[in-house]
């Protein structure tokens, strides 16, 4: 396979495949974050994810449409528009479902597991009613297509930096607001000891709404910046919600730095692999690796020390 | 209160009563009987004689059995085939049926699972007992279901092209088989642009691991070169590992055969890659019209299709087919190559059944062989001895708006050939 290409662009190429793990990283990063806040700060587990995330797709299209026909002169800049209203759109289905199904079910999580896998068959369903069937094609402004030449023989697409910028963005500030805010302070608390956590003071319905909401939001932007690189169709979240919560147990289920952790290896793995061999063998082997290392170390990767 | 009780009478102006009038309105609409088309009443073929094999035939219905996937990842695909089949079935029963007798439908959901696809047609077969089912898309659904078939002697319809290899008394593939289909397209493209390098990638199933090879073998065969041959599951989103592989062999040509889903990430992923299709030759034999909607024409434009129909073919049949289209499902329709061939199945199922002067399908599976349907918006099909089409194929070029140009179409009718021999 490497014969015939000079070093040069022997370079170029496994620069070029670089950038494409990282943009891997970034996108299982983007989809697992929402679901390891969930899953991991408020242990419910959310079958639905990939539909919240094929809402904020949906919002995109929506919000694409309604620009290019009343104000085409802000297309280029409806991305960011459409973003804002994905997390909002998604945030505040999440919260509704929070309210109405999810805070009777928070010590059960088998039954958190099968009532949002129902949710997701009625998301999937609404879906079909309203937008149809068939998938649909979401616009992009011209800036986010085709690739930046960063160098003579190296290619990378403006999408991908998009969509790696977006993820650090998110991280940040994620962290910021888990770790360095007051309300982040109480999510933490909650997770750790409800009971406490309610007899210092702090309101755990409203702070449980408030995550579940951030949760969803976040998967509602995932799913606007991946109508750049996938389809939008009433079950195109089935696509995605595997891989998220792969990433998510394997990285340890209460630790988004597991969670980041957890997404750099796997997506490194699956690029490389499928480099070297073909797809679907990459993606076999990645798989039995995951499973091998779960069985060793069932708790994932990193492990906050929790006291019960 | 008494006063408020109306005088039916009164208000009448003293006609008879409300249910007498009605009547005598009914028998003053008698005679209009006599404007009805022969057919629906006239039965020049008594049921016992269409029918000895108790199917559900009555002296003024026939059911038909559509099976399809209106729900799951299939749905994208399948849609068009119901409408399709639904507008074939709607045209015929203006024209007074089969043998005289309406067209009833039931419809099953194949849900994208093949195991329920093999359930729902044995639903139809035993408890329906139609007289025949449109359906299935995917060969995955065909395997499922073909055993069913088989056991029950039920007759499908088969409208997606698909990769060969089979045959069967119960079947008419309505879509082209993978000689018909990739054979002259590789010979289009190696003679109009010199090509010597391909690069295979498909999904991993059946359908494009058999066209691969039989593709494969015919590259061969002539002395070029498979610089690549590479699979992916079906739904799998990142395609950038793999379009990295495509810039470091810099093929001729890209032979996709990727579906579903993943079809979307691939067209997008490769052009944010800076591959531009205008340039890079890309021949796929999985996108049609239905799928661009998905893609989005910017995305596609300029790559090559081969199929044997499209939208866009210049006839007097597809013109008027177009038209009724749009007309029943909307004027935003997009018609692809497997959604012709499933309007196909209802008419070849008609005038087999009008020849065979029988709904038992012993009857139709000898009578097919030989049906010729001058009506199709494709042009020209005949049935063969081996239950497949006789038809054209065609080469198109993707254009930003959804539609294809023609670019090459064959001469004359390939006679498909399931079974090549020097290709399995």
């Amino acid at each position: 396979m490497f014969e015939g290409y000079s070093l040069a662009e022997l370079g170029s190429i496994f620069a070029m495949q670089g950038f494409a793990g990282l943009i891997l990283f970034s996108v299982f990063v983007l989809m697992a974050l929402g679901l390891a806040i969930i899953f991991g700060q408020m242990g419910v587990i959310n079958m639905a994810h990939g539909e919240f995330m094929i809402l904020g797709a949906y919002v995109t299209y929506l919000c694409s449409n309604f620009i290019s026909s009343t104000a085409p002169a802000l297309f280029p800049a409806y991305f960011f528009i459409a973003m804002a209203l994905a997390f909002l759109a998604s945030g505040a289905l999440g919260m509704l479902v929070e309210w109405a199904m999810i805070r009777f079910l928070y010590r059960r999580p088998l039954d958190t597991l099968l009532a949002t896998w129902g949710l997701s068959l009625i998301l999937q369903q609404i879906f079909r009613s309203v937008f149809g069937a068939r998938e649909v094609g979401v616009v992009l402004p011209d800036w986010l297509m085709g690739s930046v030449a960063v160098t003579d023989t190296i290619e990378v697409p403006i999408n991908g930096l998009f969509v790696m910028g977006l993820t650090i963005a998110i991280t940040i500030v994620i962290y910021a607001v888990m770790f360095r805010s007051r309300w982040g302070q109480g999510v933490r608390a909650v997770m750790q000891n409800r009971v406490m956590a309610g007899a210092v003071g702090i309101n755990t319905e409203k702070v449980d709404r408030y995550t579940f909401g951030l949760g969803c939001g976040i998967a509602g932007v995932a799913g606007s910046a991946f109508t750049m690189v996938g389809s939008t169709g009433p079950t195109s979240g089935q696509l995605y919600i595997v891989d998220t919560f792969l990433v998510v147990v394997f990285g340890g289920a209460q630790s988004l730095i597991g969670t980041i952790a957890s997404a750099f290896t796997i997506s490194q793995a699956q690029s490389t692999m499928e480099f070297f061999l073909s797809g679907s063998t990459a993606k076999v082997l990645t798989l039995l690796t995951v499973v091998v290392i779960l069985m060793l170390r069932p708790q994932g990767l990193f492990v906050l020390k929790v006291r019960r | 209160m008494s006063s408020d009780k109306i005088d039916a009478d009164k208000l009448t102006g003293g006609l008879p009563s409300p249910l007498r009038r009605k009547l005598l309105l009914g028998m003053a609409a008698l005679p209009a009987i006599g404007l009805l088309p022969r057919g629906a009443l006239a039965q020049a073929l008594p049921t016992d004689a269409v029918n000895t094999t108790k199917l559900a035939v009555t002296d003024s219905t026939v059911k038909v059995g559509i099976l399809h996937s209106t729900t799951g990842t299939m749905a994208i695909s399948e849609t068009g085939s119901v409408q399709a089949e639904k507008l074939a079935i709607a045209q015929i029963n203006e024209m007074g049926g089969v043998l005289g007798r309406k067209i009833e439908v039931i419809q099953e959901d194949g849900a994208s699972d093949w195991p329920t696809f093999a359930e729902k047609a044995r639903k139809l077969l035993v408890e329906d007992k139609v007289a025949a089912v449109f359906g299935c898309w995917t060969s995955a659904s065909r395997k499922a279901v073909l055993p069913v078939f088989e056991q029950y002697n039920g007759m499908l319809y088969y409208p997606t092209f698909y990769e060969g290899l089979e045959q069967s008394k119960n079947v008419i593939y309505t879509g082209q088989e993978a000689t018909q289909q990739i054979l002259a397209g590789l010979d289009w493209v190696t003679k109009e642009k010199g090509a010597k390098t391909f690069f295979l990638i498909g999904s991993d199933y059946i359908w494009p691991r058999t066209s691969n090879k039989i593709a494969r073998k015919h590259i061969e065969m002539h002395g070029q070169k498979v610089v690549g041959e590479e699979y992916f599951p079906l739904g799998h989103t990142q395609f950038n590992s793999v379009i990295n592989k495509i810039k470091l062999t810099k093929p001729d040509v890209i032979y996709a055969s990727v579906v579903g889903g993943s079809n979307v990430a691939f067209y997008k992923q490769l052009k944010a890659a800076g591959i531009d299709l205008n340039k890079q030759t890309l021949m796929t034999i999985s996108v049609t019209e239905d799928e661009m909607l998905g893609i989005g024409g910017e995305n596609i434009a300029g790559a090559y299709a081969c199929m044997k129909y499209f939208q866009s073919l210049k006839n007097p049949n597809n013109e008027k087919f177009v038209a009724a289209f749009k007309k029943m499902w909307g004027g935003e329709s997009v018609i692809g190559d497997v959604t012709q061939a499933g309007y196909l199945g209802p008419w070849l199922w008609k005038l087999t059944a009008e020849k065979a002067k029988s709904f038992d399908i012993d009857k139709i599976a000898a009578a097919s062989a030989g049906i010729e349907f001058t009506g199709a918006p494709e042009g020209y099909v005949r049935i063969h001895e081996n239950h497949h089409l006789w038809s054209k194929t065609r080469v198109g070029r993707a254009r930003t708006d959804g539609q294809f140009d023609v670019v090459f179409e064959t001469a004359d009718l390939i006679e498909p050939n399931p079974f090549p021999k020097g290709y399995q």
